[in-house]
């Protein structure tokens, strides 16, 4: 259906007309007609549904054989697209509904069963109110009356979207759509005009820093690699992005692949490869699929292949699925694993950029390094440094996701205090409880409390906190949350992860879990063996991080005692209660919680006495029930059936 | 099914070792896991002892080395899973079904499967079974889940 009442557009006339002009802007009629490519005016009602995988996963392909459906009955002559993620994980599937001359509205969870009513109204000219999400201004369509633009709304109004520019904005499967947006623009300019050294330089100036973590300056890094003398060369895309919690730079491939692509080939040039490999997490199908439909669109449009528009440069992209080892995030590890060798780092120096693939200069960078690049040359390195912080320039794409309001993905300038991060654009903790922590960075990284809040989001000042930012995860706890737990948790990842090759990540994560399992655990006695160990092992905690940060080869290893450093810095009174008081005030560790019933609210609706695994409960029928504290192995089925509220645990 | 092995090894002509990961990834693809016919084929196909193809695979989290059940259950580990409660799911899903992660049930029915994260932390917990999500999950929620899939079934 999009076929048909979407502008059918030329490839010939986008290469002459855009992308081979390279004045600044583009005569009136292209720019018209582009505008009508991009949708900013429409011929049609549009309809956009955001299918990322957030979307998938919420329901938005019922949604999308439900839109059809509700055409076809009604023969309306409609443009049906599927989009990319817009951020708003919490309010897919998102729906944008655009009519001819009016402005673009945006609803909220608009599952298959509440679409009509969106529909109906939007099509009598009536907005549904309690859908809307918001509306998109514009200076050239009539604006609704009485809808809230989405600018102003608290989770967009402190974003600054430039890597999100397009998201949910063009459908990720269209090249044309692309370009239209100002996209390969940047790319073609550059390989016809500019040396590799100036590409170096350009970003070198913008003050593009790594955003994979490391925060290495990106022009730098691309000089060493262009400075050494070879025959060839390689450029890694790192998209094996497997902490878990953050997803932005699958969202940015489900959202918008051409980006990713035009970094990739402007950052080739720069470097003087003629291979380019995108190393992506095999679980990303979705990305997987999208990435390789615009590889082959890229071709199509000589963006991609032999002596592009006549610079006599040429690239190739192949795309490497990981085959789901954590550790292959860190780039000599990948290195091994693109060999076919088991992803285990290697020793530096020699830097991939002076030997690495197959023993050649090798630039490894991320998604999100990459997603940047088209931009600077878009607006220049001026542009880039006035935008962020004085130690750390340009946006950072961030996931907001735990005990928060608005959950998805978004970008703020570097320097943004984390509390903004999570009052505002969050919308703060949902059920009027009370903030714990925020775990930033992953497994790698670690804790900000209440108390140092207010510390802005950038390398330097998160790295004074004893926090790594790591790939953008923000995960926020609340009251209800064991941060013990959440330790041992992050303990048990990186001990499964560790490839094994440095003993004292190997082993000493290990044993680290240990202890987080021992002062977990149900006492069986308190004299004798197992109360001496314990204890001896926690007092051994803070030293055993230290050997392990000190000794261990890669990144992975340096890191991973960060959580338990960070929990200890700051949650000190939580280990003692764990320890000493064999309490857990969350109610979060199963062996040190029994459940009660509260006499006064229970019913005896036997609820739960059946689903009780360990038959615990007993009474009788509309009485009363009790709960066995021998038996109560803590699981908590109980506490979810309930539906009185009469269970609490202690 | 040695046919269908070689269909995929020559897709790799050059046989290097650089393919070894791909072509592992194609077939179980193909199969749903690596049996122990296919691994020894492609040892012969690019040179290498079966020993040091078994090193590579384990090593990575995505090969399986058991059939995959009619239901394949991937069960999100996410943080944000975690602090939802997803440990207790886990538990509850590994005790149903009388396997651990990774393991088929004897029946052939189910396998379990953990991942790192599926990137839905607002519907957290979540499993996918197959193609379909259950997603805001509670514990107790997962006997009717796998009942409704084995009654389907009948």
């Amino acid at each position: 259906m999009a076929a048909k009442t979407h502008i059918p557009v030329e490839k010939e006339y986008l290469v002459n007309n855009v992308l081979l002009n390279e004045s600044a802007d583009l005569p009136d009629d292209v720019e018209k007609f582009l505008r009508y490519v991009r949708r900013d005016r429409v011929k049609y009602p549009v309809i956009l549904v955001g299918t990322g995988s957030c979307g998938l996963i919420s329901g938005a392909c019922d949604t999308v054989h439900e839109i059809n459906q509700y055409l076809e009955e009604r023969e309306i002559k409609a443009d049906v697209t599927e989009t990319g993620c817009f951020g708003f994980c919490s309010m897919e599937p998102l729906v944008q509904v655009q009519l001819p001359g009016k402005a673009r509205v945006l609803f909220r969870n608009v599952t298959a069963e509440k679409l009509p009513f969106v529909l109906d109204g939007m099509f009598n000219s009536m907005v549904p109110e309690d859908m809307v999400l918001g509306q998109i201004r514009s200076s050239s369509l009539e604006l609704w009356k009485d809808v809230p633009f989405i600018e102003e709304l608290p989770f967009f109004s402190m974003q600054y979207r430039n890597l999100l520019k397009n998201w949910g904005r063009i459908n990720p499967l269209s090249i044309e759509e692309y370009i239209a947006s100002g996209g390969y623009r940047p790319f073609v300019k550059t390989i016809r005009n500019y040396t590799h050294e100036e590409v170096c330089d350009i970003v070198e100036e913008s003050g593009l820093q790594g955003r994979g973590g490391g925060g290495f300056l990106t022009g730098k890094k691309w000089k060493v690699a262009h400075s050494v003398m070879a025959d060839q060369r390689y450029l890694i895309c790192n998209a094996d992005e497997s902490d878990p919690g953050g997803f932005a730079n699958r969202a940015m491939i489900e959202s918008d692949p051409h980006r990713l692509l035009e970094g990739i080939l402007i950052a080739a040039y720069a470097v003087g490869t003629s291979s380019a490999y995108i190393y992506i997490r095999n679980d990303y199908r979705i990305a997987i699929g999208r990435l390789e439909k615009a590889i082959e669109q890229a071709r199509e449009y000589g963006l991609l292949g032999h002596n592009i528009y006549g610079s006599g440069f040429n690239i190739d992209i192949i795309i490497r699925k990981g085959a789901g080892a954590f550790v292959c995030g860190e780039e000599t590890a990948m290195i091994n694993s693109i060999e076919g060798k088991r992803g285990m780092p290697r020793p530096k120096p020699p830097y991939p950029a002076v030997s690495g693939l197959f023993g050649k200069p090798t630039v490894v960078n991320n998604v999100e390094t990459l997603s940047n690049i088209p931009m600077i040359f878009e607006n220049g390195p001026d542009w880039f440094r006035s935008i962020g912080s004085e130690t750390a320039r340009g946006t950072k794409m961030l996931v907001l996701s735990g005990k928060v309001v608005n959950q998805g993905i978004i970008e703020v300038p570097m320097g943004t205090r984390v509390r903004e991060l999570i009052y505002d654009a969050g919308g703060g903790i949902p059920g009027k409880k009370k903030f714990k922590a925020v775990q930033i960075g992953g497994p790698s990284g670690g804790f900000i409390t209440d108390g140092n809040i207010d510390v802005p989001y950038d390398f330097e000042s998160l790295a004074s906190e004893g926090v790594y930012m790591g790939s953008g995860g923000m995960v926020i706890l609340d009251e209800d949350c064991c941060i013990i737990d959440t330790v041992k948790y992050f303990m048990d990842f990186i001990q499964k992860e560790s490839c094994g090759k440095c003993i004292p990540c190997r082993e000493g994560t290990r044993r680290m879990l240990e202890v987080y399992e021992n002062i977990t655990k149900r006492p069986v006695d308190e004299n004798g063996h197992t109360t001496l160990e314990r204890f001896k092992g926690v007092m051994q905690l803070e030293s055993l991080a230290g050997v392990i940060k000190d000794t261990s080869l890669c990144g992975l290893g340096q890191k991973a005692p960060n959580p338990v450093i960070s929990s200890l810095r700051y949650f000190r009174s939580e280990y003692e209660e764990h320890i000493f008081d064999r309490e857990c005030s969350a109610g979060v560790c199963k062996e040190l919680r029994l459940f009660y019933i509260d006499v006064d609210k229970c019913t005896g609706c036997t609820a739960c006495a059946p689903k009780c695994p360990e038959s615990a409960i007993i009474g009788t029928k509309r009485h009363p029930f009790f709960i066995v504290e021998e038996k109560c192995t803590g699981c908590g089925i109980c506490y979810d059936v309930c539906k009185f509220s009469a269970i609490y645990v202690k | 099914m040695d046919d269908q092995t070689s269909v995929i090894l020559a897709r790799y002509p050059r046989g290097h070792r650089d393919c070894l990961i791909p072509i592992l990834q194609d077939i179980q693809d193909e199969f749903g896991y690596l049996s122990e016919p296919s691994v020894i084929e492609v040892g012969r196909y690019i040179d290498m002892p079966t020993g040091k193809i078994y090193g590579l695979a384990t090593f990575y989290n995505q090969f399986r080395f058991e059939p995959r059940g009619r239901y394949h259950i991937r069960l999100c580990q996410g943080t944000s899973c975690h602090v939802t409660g997803a440990a207790g799911i886990v538990s509850e899903l590994e005790k149903r079904l009388k396997i651990s992660s990774g393991q088929t049930t004897r029946d052939g029915m189910f396998s379990v499967e953990l991942v790192a994260c599926m990137g839905a932390c607002h519907l957290s917990p979540l499993i996918q079974v197959n193609e379909n999500y259950h997603t805001r999950l509670k514990q107790g929620d997962i006997k009717e889940i796998v009942d409704s899939y084995l009654e389907g079934d009948e």
